[in-house]
């Protein structure tokens, strides 16, 4: 792996799945099973594709985020939650450069994806983004049809296969095909919020990345569509990483493999910074959490 | 049939007096606005009459001849139509990329710094007085670029009333169609990003496309305040009195507000000999319903806009 693995302009290298490591079919271990004290669930051994060290942003003087480490696998989702303003949008922005875009962003530490650092100097975020693509909390389909909403990732990377298959496997993966099989022509504006979330998740896959990060992709969903989109998410870890923000304590352990919490600490000078509390398997932090102010926030007992 | 009690009543009428306030409040603006209706109305009216005076007395193929020359009756109405159009276009060909460039730039990729300098240098530009426009076409323009571009250009000419016509529209184009990019959610913006889409893609691709009617509309007010411009092009295009149809945007040529500022100050000799005065009404009338189809226009293409998002 060169350090120039990203600035390749070929979108060649894909997740890189050691041979011999069979992944389990789904999460070894449901929340109910693990209430058994400190006997925590063996860790499969999975590949890290994110090695987050040091982590701290600013926006402008205003440190965001303090320093958090961890260490996110291949082919499972992992959850940030916390309180808001404890810097989760924060953190996952960070993981396909998307904090670039605002002016005043500061980022330090490295984030090592597949063991190169994202932010090395070398380092193209337009060929970050497109192998960690996003789905943002509020749906934000382009003011196009279904179509072209799906196709313009491919197109613009210089897809050469057959568009209509593409956009037909997009919006079957994300659950929606049945819905618009005969509306592709429509504008994706005349969806419905959960309609159109769904499409921005199909839009996101269209481009075949590695790693897909959800930024409360439910918040504005009804809970039908929200469970829809739950389902939606575990069927796609067999081919992607998930990383996924969500306020939704319910969601994270529905869904998720890991879960990181962060909370926020209040400096003497009123500076609010998120800090990382505890990183574990999501069925540890919700029975056994080993801070208490993990325990507090899953309790409800917060503060 | 129920034997249900209701409650006492509650008087839910309103006191007399404010209801009273409220009525005269409401008649003074509904008078304000009648006020300007009734005015531009008037001016319409007057516009009509005076415009159907002049077509009554004259003999109709005086409007289709040779030139327009109202001290000899000739009303050649493709004359000052072209000569009107042909700068309107010169000024577009120069507004267009100079106003969206300057939009684009603006909009998506200066720093808030250089935003905070160029947007009042824009509206310095905005507020430039047409008269100097005029005379710097006359001296700069005409000599540096038209006369080098042709070589049978003289001082006066279409293409440096044109240019200068568009350097005077440029922050008209530029500001409105910064803010309908401006307008466009940066969640669009984000999305495009968040799909490896470079700068540049994001703006053709995601921007433009989605500012695309405010992006019209810019165009259109642009076309419209070059053809209602009447300053520069009296001063430049050179034909004050009258003028033979002209196409050549290297030759002088007339257009219908220069035509008409002629006739008003009576810098052509005929104030007062009626109907050459008379056609001034009719040129007017020509002109606002030019102005008023294309702001209708824009109008629609900026409430497509709004109905997006
Ligand atoms: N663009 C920005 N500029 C300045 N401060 C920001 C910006 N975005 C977020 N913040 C601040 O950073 C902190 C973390 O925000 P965020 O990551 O959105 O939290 P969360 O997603 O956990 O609610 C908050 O205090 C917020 O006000
Ligand atoms: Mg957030």
């Amino acid at each position: 792996m060169g350090e120039d693995q990203l600035t390749d302009s070929t979108t060649a290298a894909g997740p890189t799945i050691a041979t011999g490591e069979a992944r389990p079919a789904g999460r070894g271990v449901s929340v109910g099973s693990a209430l058994r004290g400190t006997g925590r669930p063996a860790e499969p051994a999975q590949n890290t594709i994110f090695d987050v060290r040091g982590l701290r942003v600013f926006y402008g003087s205003f440190q965001a985020v303090a320093d958090a480490t961890m260490a996110i696998r291949e082919h499972e989702i992992t959850a940030l939650i916390g309180p808001s303003g404890c810097g989760k949008t924060t953190v996952l922005r960070c993981f396909n450069r998307m904090n670039d875009l605002i002016d005043t962003a500061r980022v330090e530490g490295t984030i090592l994806y597949h063991g190169t650092d994202i932010y090395g100097e070398k380092v193209d975020p337009v060929e970050v983004r497109r192998r960690i693509g996003m789905v943002f909390q509020k749906p934000n389909p382009f003011p196009k049809s279904i179509y072209d909403n799906i196709a313009f990732g491919p197109r613009i990377a210089g897809y050469k296969g057959n568009m209509d298959d593409l956009v037909e496997e997009s919006l079957t993966r994300a659950a929606l095909w049945d819905e618009v099989s005969d509306k592709l022509k429509e504008s994706a504006y005349a969806l419905s919020g959960g309609q159109q979330q769904r499409l921005c998740i199909a839009r996101a896959i269209a481009t075949s990345p590695d790693v897909l990060l959800m930024d409360e992709p439910c918040s504005s969903l009804d809970p039908i569509a929200t469970l829809r989109i739950e389902e939606l998410m575990i069927e796609l870890k067999r081919d992607y990483s998930i990383i996924i923000v969500t306020h939704n304590m319910q969601q994270a352990a529905r869904v998720s493999d890991r879960t990181a919490f962060f909370t926020v600490d209040v400096k003497q000078t009123g500076m609010r910074t998120g800090r990382l509390v505890e990183f574990d398997a999501t069925d540890a932090i919700f029975t056994n959490p080993r801070e208490k102010q993990t325990e507090d926030y899953i309790t409800g007992r917060f503060g | 049939m129920t034997s249900d009690t209701t409650t006492p009543a509650v008087d839910l009428t309103g006191s007399r007096p404010r209801l009273r306030r409220e009525r005269r409040v409401r008649r003074l603006f509904a008078g304000a606005a009648a006020v300007s209706i009734v005015v531009s109305l008037l001016i319409v009216g007057s516009l009509v009459g005076e415009a159907w005076t002049f077509l009554r007395g004259l003999d109709l193929s005086s409007l289709w001849t040779m030139g327009w020359f109202p001290r000899r009756g000739l009303f050649d109405v493709k004359t000052v139509l072209t000569g009107t159009l042909l700068i309107a276009l010169v000024a577009m060909v120069v507004a267009t990329p100079l106003g969206l460039g300057a939009a684009i730039y603006l909009s998506e990729y200066a720093r808030p710094r250089a935003r905070r300098w160029l947007k009042p240098i824009l509206e310095v530009l905005a507020g430039i007085p047409s008269v100097v426009l005029g005379y710097f076409a006359l001296t700069w323009i005409s000599p540096n670029i038209v006369m080098r571009l042709s070589s049978h250009a003289g001082v006066f000419s279409m293409a440096a009333a044109g240019i200068a016509v568009g350097i005077l529209v440029t922050p008209l184009v530029a500001s409105v169609s910064e803010d309908a990019m401006r307008a466009v959610p940066a969640a669009l913006r984000e999305a495009s990003y968040g799909l490896g889409a470079k700068k540049a893609t994001t703006v053709t691709r995601i921007v433009f496309p989605a500012a695309a009617s405010g992006i019209m509309a810019s165009l259109i007010l642009g076309v419209s305040r070059a053809i209602g411009e009447t300053m520069v092009v009296a001063m430049a295009a050179g034909a004050v009195g009258g003028s033979l149809f002209q196409w050549n945007i290297f030759q002088p040529g007339q257009t219908m507000t220069a035509a008409m500022s002629a006739l008003a100050i009576g810098s052509d000799q005929v104030a007062g000999s009626t109907s050459a005065f008379q056609s001034l009404f009719f040129l007017g009338l020509l002109l606002f319903l030019m102005t008023l189809g294309l702001n209708l226009l824009s109008d629609r293409f900026v409430r497509k806009v709004r109905e997006k998002y």
